[in-house]
């Protein structure tokens, strides 16, 4: 596992993904950060809130090639001959993708502390903020991971993980319309988005810890399931 | 070392590989001979634990591959048809993740890595990217990652393809030198390949074994029909009538008048007889001039030609499902005694 971790991590660097990812992630801390501190707020829950729009982005760039590039340019025979479990492999490449997603949160960090040297520092909230945004990163990541391995093509796996994640944006929007209430619940209950919007209050609900931990479980189990079903096609 | 019982893979319904079983000992190198699409990767890919076969077993130095996967993939190396390489890293990059991913264990990784450098003679371009080898080196750099950490077993899906002729010596030997200590099974389409290196021959068709032996044997066998061609200065009837009344032939076909007066004829004595000595007294007796007598000794590409006929491997295939039903209603007589004859009489009824 962690001789995958390390190739999958490293090649972030080597093509333009890594790269493009972490453009767009630190691009987004500074902007949001040049607005809060242009408007005379100190509220760091602003820059996580609107993280979205790196997920909905960053994540189907940071998941795509994961598997899909293994199938078609046939390395994966390399991995799957080699004495590793394949959850090991499914593991090792999630991991990769969080490093890179958590190489990208450092710059939270950054902002926290410019924004620290105007106000006194909301500690509790920042780190709220931190554990939500990495919890639901992953789970996001479980799930673009999950979609690279059932193609070869590269864009299907973004455009598919990119229709994931905006469905799951907009599924508090559907909640509201639902006519009837047990639908509302449901929505509810699997909104991201809201659970997410506690960790930027800073509330930590171990509820909400544990539903997004269990996402990245059954996601990664399914990826597994995935790798298993191809070896019997 | 490695043994392979009623190995079957379908993929949807075409039946890629069927029934097949076979076991290679310590030591050995098989080559793996057939024609495009026998079904000679998919198999390998089942060895070593890529796909799962639809039916039968793989047993690598006593572990089952689905069983005790982690195990019995310590100890296979594998070259699959395509290398698989990532073009993003540089060859010694890729050769320190293939070590570890493969949880090697030698005292020294960086002198283990530079032996199976030197073997395939890649060490003047390990620090170049992978996509800017060209396919010759790309497939050596393959053979290097099948080498490391010294698998006792050894996969090797057309190692030559895409070599200079220099380099393919090379690696032939390099395989035969690496037998004394490993286990070789090595697919290919090049018939004197095997011939300078396998001490075995397994011919694959249409997802059948259709022969497996030396290659001695096999040229034996199928020469049964051991034939001669005899050239002759002689009349064609009289010759004709001559060389048929010759105790030890069975039969003589004219091949046709080649020179002015000089026929051919095609001998094919009884079995297991020499009739060398009865022609040569014979045109001695008559004063009739030998200008060619030789042996049509079928060589390999005759051997594989034969071999890799459909209706070979149709028959072989027929003959295992025949056996396999055979054995099946052995089974179902088996129960119906253990049942007693009530059930017997139901069938009966019906
Ligand atoms: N993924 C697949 N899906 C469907 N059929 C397949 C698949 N892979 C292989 N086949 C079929 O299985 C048969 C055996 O293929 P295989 O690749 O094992 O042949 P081969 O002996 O290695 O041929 P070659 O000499 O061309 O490499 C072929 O008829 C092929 O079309
Ligand atoms: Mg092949």
């Amino acid at each position: 596992m962690t001789a995958i971790f390390k190739r999958e991590f490293s090649a972030y660097f080597k093509n333009p993904i890594g790269w493009v990812f972490l453009a767009i992630f630190w691009l987004f801390c500074g902007w949001g950060l040049f607005i809060l501190v242009s408007a005379g707020y100190n509220m760091i829950s602003y820059v996580f809130s609107n993280m979205i729009i790196v997920l909905l982005i960053g994540i189907p760039v940071l998941t795509m090639r994961l598997m899909s590039e293994e199938i078609r340019m046939k390395t994966d025979q390399a991995l799957l001959t080699a004495p590793v479990s394949l959850s090991g492999i499914v593991w090792g490449k999630f991991l990769a993708a969080l490093a890179l997603f958590g190489v990208g949160m450092a710059m939270t960090v950054v902002d926290f502390i410019i924004l620290s040297s105007f106000a006194s520092p909301q500690v509790s909230i920042f780190v709220g903020n931190l554990i939500g945004l990495a919890l639901m990163g992953g789970a996001f990541i479980a799930i673009g991971l999950f979609i690279s391995t059932m193609t070869q093509s590269q864009l299907a796996a973004a455009i598919l993980s990119f229709a994931v994640i905006l469905f799951f944006y907009m599924l508090d929007g559907f909640a509201s319309y639902a006519p009837w209430g047990w639908a509302v619940d449901l929505l509810t209950s699997i909104s991201f988005f809201s659970r997410y919007n506690e960790f930027t209050n800073g509330i930590l609900d171990y509820g909400n810890i544990i539903f997004f931990a269990s996402v990245i479980f059954i996601f990664n189990f399914l990826s597994v399931r995935v790798l298993e079903r191809r070896r019997w096609s | 070392m490695i043994e392979i019982q009623g190995l079957t893979k379908r993929y949807g319904s075409k039946l890629a590989v069927d029934r097949i079983s076979f076991s290679v000992g310590k030591g050995e190198i098989v080559g793996f001979l057939g024609p495009n699409g026998a079904g000679k990767s998919t198999t390998m890919n089942i060895i070593t634990g890529y796909l799962s076969a639809t039916e039968g077993r793989v047993v690598i130095d006593g572990h089952e591959i689905l069983e005790e996967p982690t195990e019995a993939k310590k100890c296979i190396g594998y070259l699959p048809e395509q290398p698989p390489l990532y073009q993003d890293m540089t060859v010694w990059e890729y050769l320190n993740f293939i070590y570890e991913l493969k949880k090697a264990k030698t005292a020294s990784r960086t002198k283990h890595l530079e032996t199976v450098c030197g073997m395939v003679k890649i060490g003047h371009v390990k620090d170049r990217l992978i996509s800017n080898l060209s396919k010759g080196y790309k497939q050596r750099v393959g053979i290097a990652q099948a080498l490391i950490g010294n698998p006792e077993v050894l996969i090797l899906d057309e190692p030559t393809v895409g070599l200079d002729p220099n380099q393919i010596i090379e690696i032939r030997s390099l395989i035969k030198s690496l037998s004394r200590s490993h286990t070789v099974i090595l697919s290919t389409h090049i018939l004197s390949e095997v011939q300078s290196v396998c001490d075995r021959v397994i011919i694959i068709n249409q997802g059948v074994i259709v022969a497996d032996d030396t290659e001695r044997n096999l040229s034996e066998k199928l020469s049964k029909d051991k034939r001669y061609t005899l050239r002759v200065k002689a009349p064609q009837t009289d010759a004709l009538t001559a060389l048929s009344r010759l105790e030890r032939v069975d039969s003589v076909r004219p091949h046709g008048q080649k020179e002015e007066g000089v026929y051919e004829f095609l001998l094919q004595p009884k079995e297991n007889q020499d009739i060398r000595e009865d022609v040569f007294e014979l045109l001695r007796e008559r004063d009739w001039p030998m200008l060619e007598f030789k042996h049509n000794a079928m060589n390999l590409e005759d051997i594989f030609i034969r071999l890799t006929d459909p209706a070979v491997a149709q028959s072989i295939s027929k003959a295992n499902r025949k056996e396999e039903e055979q054995s099946a209603s052995k089974e179902k007589r088996k129960s119906r005694r253990f049942f007693g004859p009530k059930e017997e009489k139901e069938e009966e009824s019906k």
